[in-house]
């Protein structure tokens, strides 16, 4: 599916981004906009924030910290206030744990719980604070879809990934198992890889990649997208099967 | 009754005291209410989120400390976040019994205040000198970010430690449009929706802007409830359709619910799906259309909410019932133990 033929399929639908002011984050804020949805995003710098608010005409800006406990229920308010709701939820926000990566045994334990409080903890007291507005979207027949972003370091030890892998393998097995528990609701649950990507993360673990070797990011969110639209229904055409992009239902590579 | 003290919304030891349609009471957990359920029986809860309502700040004009409590505003419009109703108290906090509380400065339309980052004007004053009407400066966004990282939920000094939003958003909580929490959805959790799935029980929602129980002064709390804006989604209201039409219970999860759907409903009966505004006050000379049972915290007599349960009960049934819950201790407000009430069949 190309861009234009897609454009507008996701018209007042109710999306949240974490970690919406740089690389994939970034590039889903644009991508839904473009195809109509009601955007808002999070991101910790209050700055950064209300540059990507001024640039993208539209979308809500939302400061907080998602590893931040105090910060989750100011976020989820503003996000279902702004919104009058919510339809997609993507806990997009990472961290990488320590960079340069780093053994397990040479990985400080406040780096690990660090990259959990973002990649595990966050994203499951977000994703509960607004279960209820995700619920009342399903109800309505507007569907409800939460996207974790997952990596394939979720499955396979890397060396050196040991915080990120772990996490995102706790994050990949808590998705799976909330799609399980809310299936009878029609609130869908997805933990998908966009593949490696320029990204800021991507050069922060691995420095010297070639950059022409990876992904762009606005591919990858295209992707995602599209998967998320044929989840809602809102995809004409035959259902999207990921091909770049790696579900765990599906593929793995 | 005595207040429940601790902001636990399901404590195992939560009780339910059930009155049937013929007057018969029941002791139960709360926890196993579905069992008084029956298949085809519909359940109603208001989803609504609660805003961080209680504001503090400062009284420009007099230098004063303020507390401010929004309380209604006229729309759940996402932008429409700019102008409330609220109730002002001079300084100091919910560890004050709200009766108990300073008055405010002498307000007047015109004079402006500082809630933390936000500034707001008073634009009049309504009728009663701790009611007025306010207006944010600001872009929406600005507004409801102010509202979140300043407002508290409101409180009351039954409860001494100080609430946060998990406190007091239900496990169904949608948009943050409440002033105070419904806080008969505490008794939901999602184990008992799948349980009642799993029954036949079937289970929607209605967002209603749920105001403020008490405002400490006995004249401004026979003001309440305020006009109250609601939303009614097409699947809620064709579900009521279907469950009367099937012979099913409309079971209202709180008063908000009830008020909602007697607001709402039209000369043939049916309810209107969509926006309104709840003006109606439901008591003993109320005919309830639509609700058959309504699934509550305790109330004391005096209040609308106990006013509201003369809707379901004849008053000798009621008082019998304000007695056996004062007998056997029920604990009483937002944290407290439930009623589920089926309307009598005396009323018609």
């Amino acid at each position: 599916m190309t861009q234009d033929s897609a454009i507008h399929d996701l018209r007042g639908v109710r999306v949240a981004i974490t970690g919406g002011t740089s690389g994939l984050g970034l590039a889903l804020v644009r991508e839904f906009l473009a195809r109509g949805a009601h955007v808002a995003f999070v991101a910790r710098t209050a700055e950064r924030v209300g540059q990507v608010a001024a640039e993208n005409v539209g979308a809500h800006g939302i400061v907080g910290d998602i590893s931040s406990k105090d910060d989750i229920y100011p976020i989820a308010m503003q996000i279902s206030g702004e919104l009058g709701g919510l339809d997609v939820l993507i806990n997009n926000a990472s961290d990488l744990g320590p960079v340069p990566l780093q053994m397990l045994s040479d990985t400080d334990c406040e780096d690990l719980v660090q990259a959990f409080e973002t990649n595990v903890i966050g994203p499951f007291r977000l994703t509960k604070a607004l279960i209820g507005a995700l619920a009342a979207s399903a109800r309505e027949g507007n569907g409800a879809v939460v996207l974790d972003i997952s990596s394939d370091a979720a499955i396979n030890p890397y060396p050196g990934w040991g915080a990120y892998g772990s996490s995102k393998a706790a994050l990949h097995h808590l998705t799976r198992i909330w799609g399980e528990e809310h299936a009878s609701e029609n609130v869908h649950f997805l933990s998908l890889d966009p593949g490696d990507m320029d990204t800021p993360m991507h050069a922060a673990a691995i420095p010297d990649a070639d950059p022409s070797s990876l992904k762009r990011p606005e591919d990858s969110a295209r992707e995602l997208v599209d998967i998320i639209a044929d989840t809602l229904g809102k995809h004409d055409g035959p259902p999207i099967r990921p091909t770049n992009v790696l579900s765990f239902e599906g593929a793995i590579r | 009754m005595i207040a429940a003290t601790q902001p636990v919304q399901r404590p195992p030891s939560a009780r339910l005291f059930v009155v049937d349609k013929n007057g018969r009471f029941d002791h139960i957990a709360r926890a196993s209410f579905v069992e008084h359920l029956h298949a085809g029986d519909l359940v109603i809860a208001n989803d609504a989120a609660t805003l961080p309502a209680s504001l503090q700040g400062i009284h420009l004009a007099t230098g004063d400390s303020i507390e401010v409590r929004l309380a209604a505003r006229p729309s759940l419009h996402p932008e429409d976040i700019n102008r409330f109703s609220a109730v002002v108290f001079g300084a100091g906090d919910f560890h004050t019994r709200t009766e108990d509380r300073l008055a405010p400065p002498h307000l007047e339309a015109g004079d402006r205040i500082i809630l933390g980052p936000l500034r707001a004007t008073i634009e009049k004053l309504l009728c009663h000198p701790r009611l007025v009407s306010l207006r944010f400066e600001g872009t929406p966004d600005y507004v409801w970010s102010g509202l979140a990282h300043h407002g508290r939920p409101i409180q009351y000094s039954h409860v001494a430690e100080p609430l946060a939003l998990w406190d007091v958003w239900t496990r169904i909580a949608g948009p943050p449009v409440a002033f105070e929490p419904p806080s008969a959805g505490f008794a939901l959790d999602w184990h008992t929706l799948s349980q009642m799935r799993i029954r036949g029980i079937a289970f929607e929602t209605i967002t209603h802007a749920a105001g403020i129980s008490s405002a400490g002064d006995k004249e401004l709390d026979r003001l309440l409830p305020l006009d109250e804006p609601y939303r009614i989604p097409e699947v809620t209201a064709h579900a009521i359709q279907r469950t009367k039409e099937s012979g099913g219970r409309i079971v209202a999860v709180g008063t908000t619910v009830v008020r909602a759907l007697e607001h709402a409903v039209t000369h043939d009966g049916r309810v209107r799906a969509g926006e309104g505004i709840a003006t109606l006050r439901i008591g003993p000379s109320s005919r309830l259309r639509v609700v058959d049972a309504i699934l509550s915290g305790t109330h004391e007599p005096g209040t609308s909410h106990y006013e509201l349960l003369q809707a379901f009960l004849d008053d000798a049934t009621l008082e019998r019932a304000s007695r056996e819950l004062d007998e056997r201790n029920y604990l009483t407000h937002e944290f407290g133990d439930s009623v589920l009430i089926e309307r009598s069949s005396l009323i018609v």
